[in-house]
């Protein structure tokens, strides 16, 4: 007994036997419990999704019908429609706040948010995160940053439109266009909340991974969404900062007339003072972040699929080790890679060179993993979950997406390929419909550790061959408008006659986008109405091996009712030769498996492996110890 | 039991926490080390880039005055070790008197180099990074002097004596930091002058 007074734990509520006395206030609204701001994430998430989805419909209906009146836009729109057309300026606003919502809000706020939130102390046997306090506080500031962006919809000169990137000068510059004005202001103000959120978020992950894993749980018996969002924490945590950095310069150049990223600047015949500034400097900065981004975005998806295709594949997930060191291969490589994004600024070619090949590296640690997912598939006892089929169609995406991304990093295609729709057909691939596959599939497979229900299988199905479908039709023509040269961001087809031909196939993408954005209603509809009226869960629906499975349905503060348990062994023990179920949780100790351990199980433990061998000469098995 | 494993609960805690404090630090130097490339990307860009001006000497005694709180701080912490609470906030006051002395210098810093005609807005950017760095770490110092602050007003007889050395070594560990992080920009910009 330690003979130091220790005040009473009691102010971090700790123990399930407290009594807690909460209020509507304190259990959905301020709430410090992990579960609850997971589920705070996620549905505040979906709700940006669906917004940013709909000016994506939107500015696809110009895109196809550029010629046309919708007399229906100009009564929501009013002035940005004027006779039931969208405007140019307004168009590039969309396109930005699609950008921006859906990189930032939906699949890093709402992606890692939900998942390393609910996932990290469940999985890792911890009563909540290192600091309950700072992870409300993260919620909060990511809601008002949510409000601040979509807020800018309300000022008169409308929302940023710079892109999602805002290059400066034309997001410095007031006078360039009108979403640089209130609405920029707006936007970096929004940013810059969204970082302190995930500031916050990131140094709580990190701080519980590494210093509140229950007792058993090494390093290397984490499941790989552990891996995946701890990564994820400490890319965030080294880029973010960078952002804040660009972002400062640019608003003391928008406000304050210094010349960081402006230099001799003529507009409307207007000169300004600005002399000696580099935009490239900005893209330098901002690329830093905008790189390590993708990969804040893509890996906790690979995380989730890799825990839903072990479980459902009824496997072990092929290639663990490797599974991991890919993933530390890609945090490690994704920021030395962004110059990528600026072989046409005038980049010395040797430093290009340098680029291209540092970016073709991160095609090894994606293949590998591409091919460990395959392979975990290969000859499984599959389960064709809504959330496996996620999981596959995240495959799909990452390989279809990835393959361009080798046309793309090569520095001297790019010089064809930049600002293209190639371009576009690329990310939305790779990194948006890959990652949103993931995050879906994470929805499905702990809908029911979340709401304690099932969510509907027949929807689910229906709305995954929608997504996945409706996914491949709008972005697979994009990539041969890219290669015939067509510009992304372009406000109107019928203006260059080389754009013409595209037309119909601009047509035909956005029917294929309405069809797919309505398919996201199944969803939609399936996910609040299973809240209230879904099945009933059971405790571990899926027979999957992780510690999540093992709290009770009816959620509690401190996950576990009496003691954390322990772990005995690594989180894919599935189809164990030797057992009789096809799944052994993690909570189980050897010693309760005899008929199925195997020699490396015992890490060389010399004890263990001779009460092995007692057991094996009792019941007349032939088995290699020594190896 | 239950003592012992409540205990052990609320240790795990405190060194979680401890350990955020690190990956904190981490984060506010990324920033930093984003401004140094930054000026060093920059700076290269043209002959007219560069400082091209002499630093002020005031940052000569601001650099002093933060060593000395450092100094004052360890004393602080070690008397919070022993359980000395008085010795503890003497050491805590003078500490904080240093660190508003600090500011008050850096503040004259950048009134002596609007003086010398090295404007923050300015058609040479490299100048301009001096008020960032400067202005970005007054934002850290005033922060730490919050923090301080704390640490001296909850220090009494009353309160439990381990979450007072808690406290004491986290602030201990941050105004430590913003010591060093400003010895690096000091450095930084008087490599580059």
């Amino acid at each position: 007994m330690s003979s130091i007074a220790i005040p009473h734990a009691g102010d971090h509520g700790h123990d399930a036997h407290e009594h807690h006395h909460e209020t509507f206030l304190t259990k959905y609204i301020f709430s410090q419990d992990h579960k609850m701001i997971a589920k705070q994430f996620l549905i505040t998430g979906i709700i940006m999704a669906f917004f940013a989805m709909f000016l994506s419909i939107l500015f696809r209906i110009q895109l196809a019908w550029p010629e046309k009146d919708f007399p229906i836009l100009e009564v929501f729109l009013g002035k940005w429609a004027e006779g039931g057309r969208i405007r140019p300026d307004f168009f590039l606003s969309l396109v930005t706040i699609h950008g921006t919502i859906m990189v930032f809000f939906v699949l890093t706020a709402g992606l890692s948010g939900t998942f390393s939130n609910l996932l990290i102390p469940l999985q890792l046997g911890a009563r909540d995160m290192a600091s309950p306090f700072m992870n409300m506080l993260s919620y909060w500031l990511f809601f008002s940053a949510c409000v601040v962006m979509i807020s800018s919809f309300f000022v008169e000169s409308g929302p940023a439109s710079a892109g999602w990137t805002i290059y400066p000068p034309l997001s410095a510059l007031p006078q360039a266009i009108p979403g640089s004005g209130t609405g920029m202001t707006l936007w970096l103000a929004s940013m810059v909340l969204f970082i302190a959120s995930q500031v916050m978020g990131g140094i709580n992950y990190i701080s519980t991974v590494l210093n509140m894993r229950t007792k058993g749980m090494s390093l290397w018996r984490m499941p790989l969404t552990i891996w995946a969002v701890f990564l994820t924490a400490i890319v965030g945590l080294l880029s973010f900062p960078v952002l804040v950095s660009a972002v400062v310069l640019l608003i003391f150049d928008r406000s304050m007339g210094t010349s960081f990223y402006l230099s001799d600047i003529i507009i409307g015949g207007q000169i300004l003072p600005n002399e000696g500034g580099s935009p490239i400097l900005f893209q330098h900065l901002f690329w830093f972040l905008g790189h390590p981004e993708v990969y804040i975005v893509l890996m906790p998806a690979l995380g989730l699929t890799s825990e839903v295709i072990a479980t459902n594949s009824r496997k072990p997930i092929f290639g663990y080790h490797a599974m991991v060191y890919s993933l530390i291969g890609i945090t490690v490589l994704s920021f030395i890679v962004w110059g990528h994004h600026m072989f046409v600024t005038g980049m010395n070619p040797f430093l290009g060179g340098v680029f291209m090949i540092t970016t073709l590296i991160i095609a090894v640690p994606s293949a590998v993993k591409t091919f460990n997912y395959l392979a975990t598939l290969w000859r499984g006892n599959i389960k064709f979950t809504p959330a496996m089929l996620f999981a596959i169609g995240l495959v799909s995406f990452f390989i279809s997406g990835g393959l361009t991304g080798i046309f793309l990093g090569n520095s001297a295609l790019d010089i064809n390929l930049h600002d293209t729709y190639f371009v576009v057909a690329h990310f939305h691939l790779v990194m948006g419909s890959a990652s949103i596959c993931g995050m879906l599939c994470g929805v499905y497979h702990w809908y029911p550790k979340m709401f304690g229900r099932m969510m509907n299988d027949k929807l689910g199905y229906l709305h995954f061959w929608m997504t996945f479908i409706g996914a491949y039709l709008v972005f697979f023509p994009m990539h041969f408008m890219g290669i015939d040269g067509v510009p992304r961001r372009y406000y109107s087809f019928t203006n260059f006659p080389f754009m013409q031909e595209w037309l119909t196939v601009n047509v035909f993408v956005t029917w294929a986008a309405i069809i797919a954005g309505l398919g996201q209603v199944a969803f939609l509809f399936n996910f609040f109405y299973s809240i209230w009226f879904g099945k009933k869960a059971t405790q571990n629906p899926w027979k999957s091996n992780t510690l999540e499975w093992t709290t009770p349905v009816e959620h509690l503060h401190g996950n576990w009712p009496g003691e954390i348990p322990t772990v005995y062994r690594w989180p894919y023990d599935y189809s164990k030769p030797g057992h009789e179920d096809d799944f052994i949780p993690q909570t189980v100790p050897f010693s309760e498996t005899m008929s199925s351990n195997l020699p490396h199980d015992f890490e060389g433990d010399a004890v263990a492996e001779q009460i092995q061998r007692e057991w094996d000469k009792e019941h007349g098995v032939e088995r290699e110890l020594h190896h | 039991m239950v003592q012992r494993a409540d205990n052990n609960n609320y240790l795990t805690s405190l060194k979680a926490k401890k350990f955020s404090l690190y990956v904190f630090l981490v984060v506010s130097f990324m920033l930093f080390a984003a401004w140094s490339s930054g000026f060093i990307v920059y700076s290269a860009g043209g002959e007219d880039k560069g400082l091209k001006t002499l630093l002020p000497t005031t940052f000569i005694y601001s650099t002093v005055s933060i060593l000395l709180s450092s100094v004052c701080m360890h004393l602080a912490y070690a008397a919070s070790k022993v359980g000395n609470i008085a010795k503890q906030r003497l050491w805590l006051g003078i500490t904080i008197l240093l660190g508003g002395l600090f500011f008050f210098l850096q503040y004259s810093a950048w009134m002596e180099l609007a003086r010398n005609g090295v404007m923050f807005i300015n058609n040479n950017a490299s100048q301009s990074f001096i008020y960032v760095f400067v202005w970005a770490h007054q934002a850290h110092i005033f922060a730490g002097i919050i923090v301080l602050l704390n640490a001296f007003f909850k220090a009494s007889n009353g309160n439990p004596l381990i979450k007072n050395r808690f406290r004491m070594e986290l602030a201990t560990i941050f105004w430590h930091f913003l010591d060093i992080l400003w010895i690096y920009i000091y450095v930084f910009l008087l490599l580059n002058q």
